[in-house]
């Protein structure tokens, strides 16, 4: 512990926070981690969009956007957002019931009836693209 | 039978130190001896220059908040055996400054609480033989969780923002602020914004989550932040597309 004293008091002892204080409990390690994944969510929204354009630009267009895309360096840097993304939405979903307070009948629903629907919502909408994609 | 376990305490002696350092005491304790029993112990029998706050010994006082083997504790309700035989390492609240060993300053706290006017604001007193304000027990139900606060500032020792800024208004005066803007009697809940939705309020939480995980009293004080949040979000938006609706 290393401190230093208050001017005006200078008998207290102010403690620094360490520049490493994330690394100190696992809990803190995981609230970086999960600010650093929007790095991928915002990278996961531009590779979306990018796909977009180049769908809309064209067959070609859309051809050298898959080549781009099938590149070693581009592959693992969507597999890392992959992970990410799927990280950034579970430990969001978890925290919802917690800012969410929903009611039925005037009665104060459970979060995990929250938490619960945000995962529902979440498959039903991977189910309904993966259908619009293969079963159409 | 008694076993033995060692204290390594923080020690900090503004008269002759210039930081912290750690002093071990090795003590006899029984199986119902909590952490604050230990340093009473200490104080009584072995060392009387140690100091430390305590009252209540039950969890209601909240003068005993420390940080036990590193995570922030109320001494009267963490007991020593669950650290078998030690070593258990005792240090002043994190994010405070320390006055003597483990005695830190809590002004700022206090200042901060004030602010958000933690209490019930009436634009208008009802007369008294009106009689009292009535609230049904689900209008209870929706602040009674935030006025379990006790104070200790557990919270503001497991938050690393407050931490690392200290103009942040922090998790329990927001929750107690929510306290009274969930209450049906209170109409301050406006002049309350001006604090809670200011530049140290709200949007410095970064919702580690970690004040909630250490709540002796199970506030949720990240949870309170975070609905505060969403409500005026949602208030912002209706001011934009509803201009008209304005409350």
């Amino acid at each position: 512990m290393s401190g230093l004293y208050t001017e005006y008091h200078p008998r207290w002892l102010r403690t620094r926070v360490s520049t490493y204080w994330w690394l100190e409990r696992r809990s803190y390690l995981m609230f970086i981690v999960r600010e650093l994944s929007s790095v991928f969510v915002a990278w996961f929204a531009v590779y979306l969009l990018r796909l977009i354009r180049a769908i809309a630009a064209g067959p070609s267009a859309y051809e050298r956007f898959l080549q781009r895309s099938a590149q070693p360096a581009v592959l693992l840097l969507n597999l890392a957002t992959l992970f990410f993304v799927v990280f950034h939405t579970i430990t969001w979903f978890n925290l919802a019931p917690q800012a969410i307070v929903a009611r039925l009948g005037g009665k104060r629903l459970p979060g995990s009836l929250i938490a619960a629907s945000n995962y529902a919502a979440w498959v039903v909408t991977s189910v309904l693209v993966g259908w619009l994609l293969l079963g159409t | 039978m008694a076993d033995r376990i060692a204290l390594q305490v923080a020690r900090y002696r503004p008269e002759r130190d210039s930081d912290v350092s750690f002093q071990e005491y090795e003590i006899s304790y029984a199986k119902e001896w909590v952490v604050l029993d230990g340093l009473n112990y200490i104080k009584d029998r072995v060392d009387g220059t140690l100091s430390f706050r305590w009252s209540c010994r039950m969890g209601i006082c909240g003068s005993c908040g420390m940080m036990v083997n590193g995570e922030p504790k109320l001494t009267c309700e963490t007991f020593l055996t669950d650290y078998g035989s030690g070593p258990v390492r005792i240090e002043p609240l994190r994010n405070f400054p320390i006055i003597r060993d483990l005695v830190v300053e809590i002004g700022d706290f206090l200042r901060k609480l004030t602010r958000v006017k933690p209490w019930i604001v009436r634009n208008e007193e009802k007369p008294l033989g009106e009689g009292e304000y009535l609230q049904t027990p689900e209008e209870l139900d929706e602040y009674k969780q935030f006025s379990m606060c006790i104070n200790c500032m557990l919270c503001y020792a497991a938050c690393p923002i407050y931490g690392l800024d200290q103009k942040f208004i922090g998790p329990a005066a927001i929750a107690l602020a929510q306290r009274y803007n969930f209450d049906t009697r209170d109409e301050g809940s406006r002049e309350r914004r001006e604090i809670l939705s200011g530049h140290d309020g709200i949007w410095g939480c970064t919702f580690v989550g970690e004040c909630t995980k250490v709540c002796p009293k199970n506030v949720d004080p990240a949870g309170a932040i975070q609905r505060y949040k969403l409500s005026t979000a949602v208030e912002a938006l209706e001011s934009f597309f509803l201009p008209w609706g304005g409350r």
